[in-house]
């Protein structure tokens, strides 16, 4: 699992190159959440390339919780939440849904895979 | 790793998890304890739930309030920790749950009866349903020289107290002398329990760190559908069983998926909690069903 302090570092190196060259090398990889569940709920990165998460719901507020990352969000409809981040180590990264949104929300939650 | 998990508790204390002797107040002499009294904790319910993990559920709850009905020294009051019903997108099947819950808890003998929300009662309507049924979600009262604080960690949905309740907790507690003994109440833990499943509070650490001054402080909540020991510090955090379906040891699956139903020991996992406060104040956990 990735550890905060090696994805805060990853993202401080990210930062350090010029804006013009990140941008050129960013994905973006969009993630649609509705009751109960995420599409795609699990999420191939490449360790160590930048990424830009586009969240957007279909029908209400949700949260996007990424524990292991001290990162989370809410996804309000009509709105794209971009998440940056750059991961600094390969494996499984747990997201979910924090913000309750009925029966079935305890299941509402993805996978970020990150390979090498 | 969390100090002490439910396996280290059981292997310290030598027991098999019916009952917890503990030095509650570990700061309380214990000639100064109060006349001794108990309670019960309800967790958990879920009226309304349909589903495998318990095909008796239409029946638990009532099972449940016939156990307490049966404890031959019966309590000073009983305290529910949330999510009292199962939840539902319909404004009037929520009411309807709600209204038929009440009913089938009236049946208590005890009359002292003390409710707080769950998220499934309370988080998709802000708590509406829930204060014209039950009343305000958070409050304080007052028992033989305890004070217990009830607090809302779900009217917010994403598990907040919010900073409304954290400044009334603290103007609360500013009446309060440094060696009170104070039983807080709350649903969701309010320490990281196991954030990857979502069981803590957001702000849960500002309500722990408004706590810690004081010397007697222990925190009884529900949600994880478990017995759970934890302390952070000196204060002590015990999760109660659900009286719906039991849920996974923290961290040792996946997914927080409920527990198979076990046809043979349609009890098994569920249960209600005693708590009697005295100088040898214990915690004692009651099957039903013949669980």
């Amino acid at each position: 699992m990735m550890g905060r302090r090696a994805f805060l570092l990853a993202a401080a190196v990210a930062a350090a190159g010029t804006t013009k060259l990140v941008l050129a090398r960013t994905n973006e990889i969009r993630i649609s959440a509705k009751k109960f569940e995420f599409n795609p709920a699990e999420v191939r990165l490449k360790l160590g390339q930048p990424v830009v998460l586009v969240l957007t719901s279909e029908d209400r507020i949700h949260g996007f919780k990424v524990p292991d990352l001290g990162l989370r969000t809410e996804i309000v409809p009509g709105q794209e939440t971009r998440v940056a981040l750059t991961p600094a180590k390969s494996g499984q990264i747990v997201f979910f849904c924090d913000v309750f949104c009925g029966d079935g929300h305890e299941e509402m939650g993805g996978t970020l895979i990150v390979e090498a | 790793m969390l100090p002490q998990d439910r396996r280290a508790f059981l292997k310290l204390s030598g027991l098999a998890g019916v009952a917890f002797a503990s030095a509650l107040f570990p700061g309380h002499p214990a000639s100064a304890q109060a006349a001794d009294f108990h309670f019960i904790q309800f967790s958990d319910t879920h009226w309304g739930y349909k589903g495998p993990a318990n095909p008796d559920a239409e029946h638990t709850l009532e099972k449940a309030v016939a156990t307490a009905n049966a404890l031959p020294n019966q309590p000073d009051f009983i305290v529910f920790t949330g999510d009292l019903t199962h939840t539902t997108d319909d404004p009037v099947e929520r009411r309807a749950r709600m209204k038929r819950f009440r009913e089938i808890v009236s049946a208590l003998r005890v009359k002292d009866v003390r409710f707080m929300p769950g998220e499934h009662d309370a988080s998709l309507d802000k708590g509406e349903a829930y204060k014209e049924f039950f009343g305000a979600p958070y409050y304080t009262f007052d028992h033989k020289g305890v004070h217990f604080v009830a607090l809302d960690n779900v009217s917010d949905p994403a598990a907040k107290l919010g900073d409304e309740q954290l400044a009334w907790l603290a103007a609360d507690l500013k009446q309060r002398h440094a060696d009170d003994r104070i039983v807080v109440l709350t649903h969701r833990p309010l320490f990281d329990l196991m954030p990857s499943w979502d069981w803590t509070t957001a702000d849960g650490a500002k309500a722990i760190d408004l706590l810690t001054p004081f010397q007697n402080v222990v925190v009884f909540y529900g949600h994880i559908h478990q017995e759970h020991h934890h302390n952070t510090g000196h204060i002590a955090h015990h999760a109660a069983k659900s009286l719906i379906f039991a849920l996974p040891v923290p961290g040792s699956q996946p997914r927080r998926a409920p527990l198979p139903y076990d046809a043979a020991s349609p009890g098994k996992g569920l249960g209600v909690r005693d708590v009697a406060m005295a100088q040898t104040a214990k915690l004692t956990e009651v099957g039903i069903g013949g669980a």
